[in-house]
């Protein structure tokens, strides 16, 4: 951090624009990579109270989620779920909404996926039986939000609190519909019926790698290049910047607002099916991985950025595989992680809160 | 440590010792002036009106008595001293304290418990004692403080007098009510003035802020009158002692409205023979609420080439209507039709398209937004449209060529066109705001206070654009509380008072003096004109 913030107090300036990139470059490197190293070293020296290495456990993290075939193959299947709902949660914060539900959206649109493409399979060709289960459960999600949406829309109801709210009862509904519903007559264990592996969706090449990735990707990308590149984008983020601003400027604010809500709960609920239909083929009674809120300090971290968000969803990714293996091998329980991402986190803030009081000093 | 019920009313200056101060005091929020050099001084003994319209300032020097805002320039004094107060501890700690215009009690706790709210911790409150003040207070003052009520419960009338009561119990010197009346009923009002006048008899200094002049003559020992952020006069106590009513009021209106004397009389503009009916508003009416004035039966016609003024006290509907006018508001009756083409039913951007252009007066929080680039800013009601857009897709080189263009044509001062506009000054913000409302095929425009907040060069640039828009043959409507603006621009000025137009008056540049009268008796409801509407 110190290194960096003296470079680019010493480098001669070549002109106000390669200046400017330089503080740019200067400022992310402070703002992304300070707290992330800080959080490294800290979680690392909780590691030592304990009496683990941190420096055995960090390299069997990485040899084992990004150096390792298998492992590196786990960690970008991994990646897919928690790429789209980076995707829907990229489309919420640029536009100011707070779309903190997109657990319970993800979980209901597994579960659509998981009941129907099982019901279709053999009655239609495969890979639509693919795409309607990608679309239900788009809908569903989108479905989910519909209430916090127009509760914020049209009462300016604060969408933070009923989203979580509809996320319990999501979660808690999906359950219901996986035990009464959905259940598989077949087995003891309460699930879904399996869909076959040759059914779920191709791997890609000769690895385990799931094609769900090549779809998420896209859904970032996608995203970003409509939220930064075209007016839709822009009138999405007029009024999440500025409402008042908004309605002068002639924006249907609700419309709008609604239009986020379902955009952001399809992408939770694509996410849903990418598990289901990619890697899992099933939902079991109680399962939750929440990575929602996983995922919602990613976004955050890379500033709402959707190549920031793949790169860090990347890394998470394979911390979250490499600690798996680590639990086992090393002794240090799989939520460790948290400890990991929460201390992320609190330095994060801390980096942000810094950064606006040396900008609040220096002018 | 600051304890409830140990002291009482006692420890107080002499009468007429000035208790606190205000110092060439200068206080400037992004792109505003809002507080401009005002010295006051605030006595023991008296009831001291700050009076003023809305954005005058007064709320701003409530502020910084408060601890919640510091001034930029000068100082405030307590008892002579200067003093910093820089959070509300150390205001309450100088024995200010202020009810403020919206009740800040906690509404589910009981009055007893909002009384002790912010009294140390580590003791149980004195009960007893605080019950024996509370007799003594009741006795004295005629507060009614029920204290085992659960305070939401109590009438907002109530619920002020439990604000004033706690201002009592700490060591109070100086008692700020701002705005307690616009709560209350006439009668509330009324009480409240009795409680203020046996207040300052024992010794408090008490400020009340009000913009209404009768209840300034009536519960007022010293009125000083705040306009646009500066100190535009006084009314001392012997002569305000010696005026009836009526010409109270008067000094209080010519203060109000008065030539404020900034070295802007340019001369005023000559009307010339209108055009066609541009914009014509018949029996516009929307529906109020709590904190927004409801517009009934608004009627009022603008001509191409002519710039109708609208005059009033802030806050008495302009914003509405200039809403309701734009599209941004939904409207209960009436039409609005733009070059005899019925546009009620239309969008803000249809309303756009056709040429109806709103400059809001919200430069900050509704005209612009702050975080984007100028560029952005330039195009932001025409998202999406050509040559900007196409298929959707943003042509960013042809935005900022655009930006570029206005930045130039308004002489608009920015580091770039990618500077995001909030590090702009409020003039320059509005520059580009006015760039963007007259870019294409404007007909009508709607200006909402044009020049409020801005500087000497920045207002004379501004009237002089809203002459050329006039004489360029674009219909104006021009709202503004300030009178010498409209004198020297408008050719006729209507006046607004609760939501209703109250009157129009030719605009008569040779007898500026009868039309400020004339204006400003409208304006406060105070008699009914008697130039020709």
């Amino acid at each position: 951090m110190t290194a960096s913030d003296t470079q680019t107090a010493t480098t001669p300036s070549n002109g106000p624009v390669e200046v400017q990139r330089e503080a740019r470059l200067a400022r992310f490197a402070v703002m992304t990579l300070g707290p992330i190293a800080a959080a490294v070293i800290a979680s690392g020296l909780i590691l030592v109270v304990f009496g683990i290495n941190p420096i055995t456990y960090y390299t069997f993290v990485i040899e084992r989620g990004l150096f390792s075939g298998l492992g590196l193959e786990q960690t970008l299947t991994r990646m897919a779920p928690l790429l789209f709902l980076a995707a829907g949660l990229i489309v919420a914060f640029r536009a100011g909404i707070w779309n903190l539900g997109v657990d319970g959206q993800f979980l209901l649109g597994a579960v659509a996926s998981a009941a129907l493409a099982p019901a279709l399979l053999g009655v239609l060709p495969g890979w639509i039986v693919l795409l309607m289960g990608f679309v239900l459960a788009g809908l569903v999600g989108a479905v989910w939000s519909v209430l916090p949406a127009l509760l914020r829309a049209y009462q300016g109801v604060n969408e933070i609190i009923t989203t979580l709210m509809m996320t319990f009862l999501g979660v808690s509904l999906a359950n219901v519909l996986v035990k009464l519903v959905f259940l598989d007559p077949k087995t003891t264990v309460p699930q879904t019926r399996t869909i076959p592996v040759p059914d779920r969706l191709p791997r890609l090449f000769d690895s385990t790698i799931s094609s769900g990735l090549v779809w998420a990707v896209a859904a970032v990308l996608l995203v970003h290049v409509v939220m930064t590149r075209t007016a839709f984008g822009l009138k999405l983020r007029t009024v999440g910047a500025n409402p008042h601003a908004a309605a002068h400027a002639g924006l249907s604010v609700p419309r709008l607002t609604v239009a986020v809500f379902a955009i952001s709960a399809a992408f939770a609920g694509l996410a849903g099916a990418s598990e289901i239909l990619g890697v899992n083929g099933n939902v079991r009674a109680d399962w939750n991985p929440a990575y929602g809120l996983m995922v919602i300090p990613l976004v955050f971290l890379a500033r709402f950025h959707g190549v920031g968000s793949i790169i860090l969803i990347f890394f998470y990714s394979a911390l979250l595989i490499g600690s798996e293996s680590a639990a086992r091998r090393v002794g240090v329980p799989q939520d460790f992680t948290l400890v990991l991402v929460a201390t992320l986190l609190i330095f994060l803030g801390l980096a942000e809160w810094l950064d606006h009081r040396r900008r609040k000093g220096g002018g | 440590m600051r304890d409830l019920a140990r002291t009482s009313l006692v420890p107080l200056p002499a009468k007429g010792v000035e208790a606190v101060g205000l110092v060439s005091v200068t206080k400037r929020f992004p792109g505003v002036v809002a507080v401009d050099d005002v010295s006051l001084g605030i006595r023991s003994g008296e009831v001291h009106v700050l009076l003023g319209e809305n954005g005058a300032g007064k709320s701003t020097i409530v502020g910084m008595l408060a601890g919640l805002q510091l001034p930029d320039e000068g100082h405030l004094t307590v008892n002579g001293v200067p003093v910093r107060l820089a959070s509300p501890v150390e205001s309450l700690a100088a024995g200010i304290n202020t009810v403020f215009q919206h009740v800040m009690l906690v509404p589910t706790l009981t009055v007893f418990e909002n009384l002790v709210l912010g009294d140390a911790w580590w003791h149980r409150p004195p009960r007893a004692l605080i019950e024996a003040r509370i007799a003594e207070l009741q006795r004295d003052f005629g507060l009614r403080v029920p204290l085992d009520a659960i305070t939401g419960d109590l009438s907002l009338g109530e619920q002020q007098q439990i604000e004033i009561a706690r201002a009592l119990l700490r060591e109070s010197h100086v008692l700020i009510l701002d705005e307690a009346t616009s709560m209350l009923t006439p009668q509330g009002a009324d009480e409240l003035g009795e409680r203020m006048r046996r207040l300052a008899e024992r010794g408090l200094a008490v400020v009340f802020i009000t913009h209404k002049l009768s209840e300034a003559y009536r519960f007022g020992d010293r009125i000083s009158v705040l306009k646009q952020g500066r100190f535009a006069g006084e009314i001392g106590p012997d002569a305000l002692a010696a005026m009836a009513e009526k010409d109270a009021v008067d000094e209080m209106v010519q203060l109000m409205f008065g030539s404020s004397d900034t070295g802007l009389a340019s001369a005023a503009r000559q009307s010339r023979p209108r055009g066609a009916c541009s914009l014509k508003v018949s029996g516009l009416s929307t529906q109020g609420g709590v904190e927004e004035m409801a517009l009934s039966d608004i009627s009022l016609e603008v001509f191409a080439g002519e710039i109708l003024g609208v005059a009033g006290i802030d806050g008495n509907g302009q914003k509405q209507m200039a809403e309701a006018i734009a599209g941004q508001r939904p409207v209960t009756a009436g039409t609005v039709e733009l070059e005899s083409r019925n546009v009620t039913q239309e969008s803000v951007g249809k309303r756009r398209e056709l040429g109806l252009r709103y400059l809001t007066d919200d430069r900050l929080m509704e005209g612009s937004v702050g975080l984007f680039a100028v560029s952005e800013n330039t195009v932001l009601k025409e998202i999406g449209a050509p040559p900007f857009w196409s298929y959707g897709f943003e042509k960013p080189a042809r935005i900022a060529a655009h930006a570029r263009d206005l930045i130039q044509r308004f002489s608009v001062r920015t580091p770039g066109e990618a500077t995001p506009i909030g590090h702009l000054s409020g003039g320059n913000i509005q520059k580009v705001l006015l760039g963007r409302e007259l870019s294409g095929a404007a007909k009508v425009v709607v200006f909402n206070k044009p020049t409020y907040g801005l500087d000497m060069q920045n207002i004379a640039a501004s009237r002089q654009r809203i002459r050329d828009i006039a004489e360029g043959g674009m219909a104006v409507l021009l709202i503004s509380t300030d009178l010498d603006e409209l004198l020297e621009l408008a050719d006729r000025i209507a006046v607004m008072d609760r939501g209703r137009i109250c009157g129009v008056l030719d605009n008569d540049a040779t007898q500026p003096a009868e039309m400020r009268t004339a204006i400003g008796r409208l304006m406060v409801g105070e008699a009914p004109a008697e130039v020709d509407a």
